[in-house]
């Protein structure tokens, strides 16, 4: 042990430049290592020493990994750069090991993508990362089911139009004002109703007369998360586009928006839509959904959310919006049960149905009628008329059971 | 004062020590965050056993328990420090009464440390003569991010200012365990002033030994059916899965109805303390409990053979 510790003391160049290319590539493979984490992780292999390879390996661990979905990835990286335990041995005994990166890459298919990349010289990865998808001529599936699951990553620029322009940029520049709710927290106020105490005492310091004067205090406030359910199936295809400018200017407006988009599967956007500039926001979005236009499985999709994401995001009093038509591919079956946990979970559910600026839209189908009994508010979206109107909506607390949240149940039941 | 570990094998003997049945890699990171002073942050689904490490090394090191239970709003009066408000004011009338009329000298006498109410945060941060204290910052996502951002600079650099007095730094850094549920994500500032350690539910065989060191009292055949049993609920699509924290109450449950062997009817009738959600319950009650038991006694009695 004492000798490693020396080992990582008397040569602490050859230790500290592999440690620092293995950091290198665990950042080509997008986790957040810098410098600082680098020089961490010299410290602490000096410390914890090298004589076993589950306690090298552990030790990397606890300094690289920040969250749980970054295992993975640290796992692969590890394994396929100390591949070789001779690397190690070798490392002990002062020699210099080599990348094994070249060889790795010929096995493919079990390492994760985002390593292999990595590995891959630069210019590689240019090469492949503009490969050109052969255009598609999507069939227009609006007021259909479509029935096959269709994974392909869909270009951005096939779905833009010259007069959806002015549109657009109206959007970009609207404003959510979210209803603010009381935390527990407290600031100071001349006409809030909780004597300041701290501020009483500062302020007869400074009157220095016979009299304390009372400084109050009042609730801060706050407004709760929102929480974003956009469904990207074939039947929704011709809102979406809108639909994720309108996602995007809402994710920068404020923080604590969580947005998620489903079709077949579901989708953590949240990261993607946090890039300040639009264009480059969704065409992250296009790499990162496999599921465009393809069928719905909104029950599935929910029980995903439900599951995984519901007490992570939804956890203080979220307000989430749910974006579809609701026609789903599988009858809404197990949708009623997942949507009545998702209600549960949240302050106010509100779905946005592009279906309903058809006056005599009828909830007819299984998947419409599964939904309804479990939200709060029902309220169109197909034009910037309806998402002024869904502004206003989420302003204020709303009544508990709004009178035409009643005359859709029935209708629906 | 009882030493720290001087390496990981030490580290693991520590644990076991304070009766914790622990993996050899959370002994790793446990022994990088003593020796290099700096907090462990500890992640993993509810009843893991998370909170349990601050205890036990307060424990064995024989330190002081410093906890601070985290919720929404937690704010500095109740986490950091707050005045004796009541205090200041008789000083202050006190003073004026003696016909002090310097105010800065009032001022000075008002704001001192005589008149400051010590909450978790600066109790962890004081000397003490068994050591520095151990301090559990416990479910730190249920806070929220103000109070996150507030805890950098004393996580870092333990050190917390005080506008009144000044900076108060701790001579030796408390033993920081930090523990997260992760219903929300925290802060990469914050996780990477830490160690970091996501904990498993434990497999077949740890489990058993844990039941053996935290249930004594169930009978060896019954803590095999029960390991079992739970070890493929967590197979099944469950809303929350079972932790050992329930699985040693299920035990110990059991014990208590003096029961030698599992069989359906008691499953179905103690299955409230292993399963939390009337969905969950639901699925698993009745037939689907008689055929993961099934399975589990084939199993057990293949081994055996």
């Amino acid at each position: 042990m004492t000798d490693n510790r020396q080992v990582g003391r008397e040569m602490p160049g050859r230790l500290a430049e592999n440690i620092m290319h293995f950091g290198r590539l665990l950042r080509a493979a997008g986790l957040p290592v810098g410098t600082g984490k680098a020089l961490d992780a010299v410290q602490a292999v000096t410390t914890a020493g090298i004589t076993r390879r589950d306690d090298f390996y552990w030790t990397l661990h606890a300094v690289f990994v920040n969250r749980r979905d970054q295992r993975d990835m640290f796992d692969q990286a590890f394994h396929v750069f100390w591949r070789n335990p001779a690397i190690l041995e070798r490392m002990m005994s002062l020699l210099l090991p080599t990348m094994r990166g070249e060889e790795a890459l010929a096995e493919g298919p079990a390492l994760s993508r985002r390593v292999a990349e990595a590995l891959r010289p630069p210019d590689l990865v240019d090469a492949t990362g503009e490969s050109v998808e052969p255009d598609e001529i999507a069939l227009d599936a609006a007021m259909t089911w479509s029935g096959d699951e269709v994974l392909r990553s869909k270009d951005f620029e096939d779905m833009s139009s010259g007069e959806t322009r002015e549109a657009l940029s109206v959007i970009r520049r609207m404003h959510l004002p979210l209803m603010r709710t009381p935390t527990r927290r407290f600031q100071s106020d001349p006409t809030g109703r909780v004597a300041d105490m701290r501020a009483t005492l500062r302020a007869a310091l400074r009157s220095g007369s016979d009299f304390i004067p009372l400084q109050w205090r009042r609730r801060r406030t706050r407004h709760p998360p929102l929480v974003v359910l956009c469904d990207i199936s074939g039947s929704m295809d011709r809102y979406v586009r809108m639909l994720l400018h309108f996602l995007h200017a809402v994710t920068n407006d404020r923080d604590r928006v969580n947005t998620f988009l489903f079709g077949t599967r579901l989708t953590n956007v949240t990261r993607h839509l946090r890039h300040k500039d639009v264009d480059a926001a969704l065409a992250k979005v296009g790499q990162a959904v496999e599921d465009w236009a393809g069928g719905t499985r909104i029950g599935h999709c929910l029980h995903a959310f439900n599951s995984e994401w519901s007490r992570r995001v939804l956890g203080q009093g979220a307000v989430v919006l749910l974006i579809s038509d609701g026609l789903d591919r599988e009858d809404g079956r197990e949708l009623g049960g997942e949507m009545e946990r998702l209600h549960k979970s949240c302050r106010k559910l509100i779905w946005l149905n592009p279906l309903l600026r058809y006056e005599r839209f009828e909830p007819r189908s299984l998947g419409v009628r599964a939904i309804l009994p479990h939200v709060d508010e029902f309220r169109p979206v197909h034009n910037l008329e309806s998402l002024a109107d869904l502004a206003q909506a989420l302003g204020s607390e709303g009544p508990r059971r709004p009178e035409p949240m009643a005359r859709w149940r029935e209708a629906a039941a | 004062m009882v030493e720290l570990p001087q390496s990981v094998d030490e580290a693991l003997a520590l644990l076991q020590k304070g009766d914790y049945v622990a993996d050899r890699s959370l002994a790793t990171a446990l022994y990088l965050a003593l020796s290099l002073k700096r907090p462990l942050f500890v992640e993993g689904e509810a009843g893991v056993g998370k909170t349990e490490i601050a205890k036990v090394l307060s424990k064995t090191l024989k330190r002081r328990l410093v906890r601070l239970q985290c919720y929404e709003g937690l704010d500095v009066a109740s986490a950091v420090y707050e005045w004796n408000y009541a205090g200041q004011m008789v000083e202050i009338r006190l003073a004026e009464a003696a016909g002090e009329t310097d105010r800065q000298a009032i001022e000075h006498g008002i704001f001192s440390e005589r008149f400051l109410i010590k909450r978790p945060l600066l109790q962890a941060l004081e000397p003490e003569p068994s050591g520095p204290p151990v301090l559990l910052i416990d479910e730190i996502d249920r806070t929220d991010e103000p109070f996150e951002a507030y805890l950098l600079e004393v996580l870092s650099d333990f050190q917390i200012t005080i506008p009144e007095i000044g900076t108060m730094k701790a001579k030796d850094p408390p033993i920081v365990i930090v523990t997260s549920n992760r219903t929300r994500e925290v802060h990469d500032a914050l996780k990477r002033r830490c160690f970091y350690y996501w904990v498993e539910y434990p497999d077949a065989e740890r489990e058993l030994a844990i039941l053996a060191v935290k249930a004594p009292h169930a009978p060896a055949a019954l803590s095999a059916e029960i390991v079992g049993f739970v070890q493929k609920l967590r197979e099944v699509d469950l809303f929350k899965l079972p932790g050992v924290a329930e699985t040693i109450d299920w035990a110990e449950a059991l014990s208590q109805l003096n029961c030698m062997a599992l069989n359906p009817d008691t499953i179905n009738d103690t299955l409230g303390t292993l399963l939390k959600y009337q969905d969950d319950i639901a699925k698993i009650q009745g037939s689907e409990a008689s055929r993961i038991l099934g399975q589990v006694k084939a199993e057990l009695t293949a081994a055996g053979d």
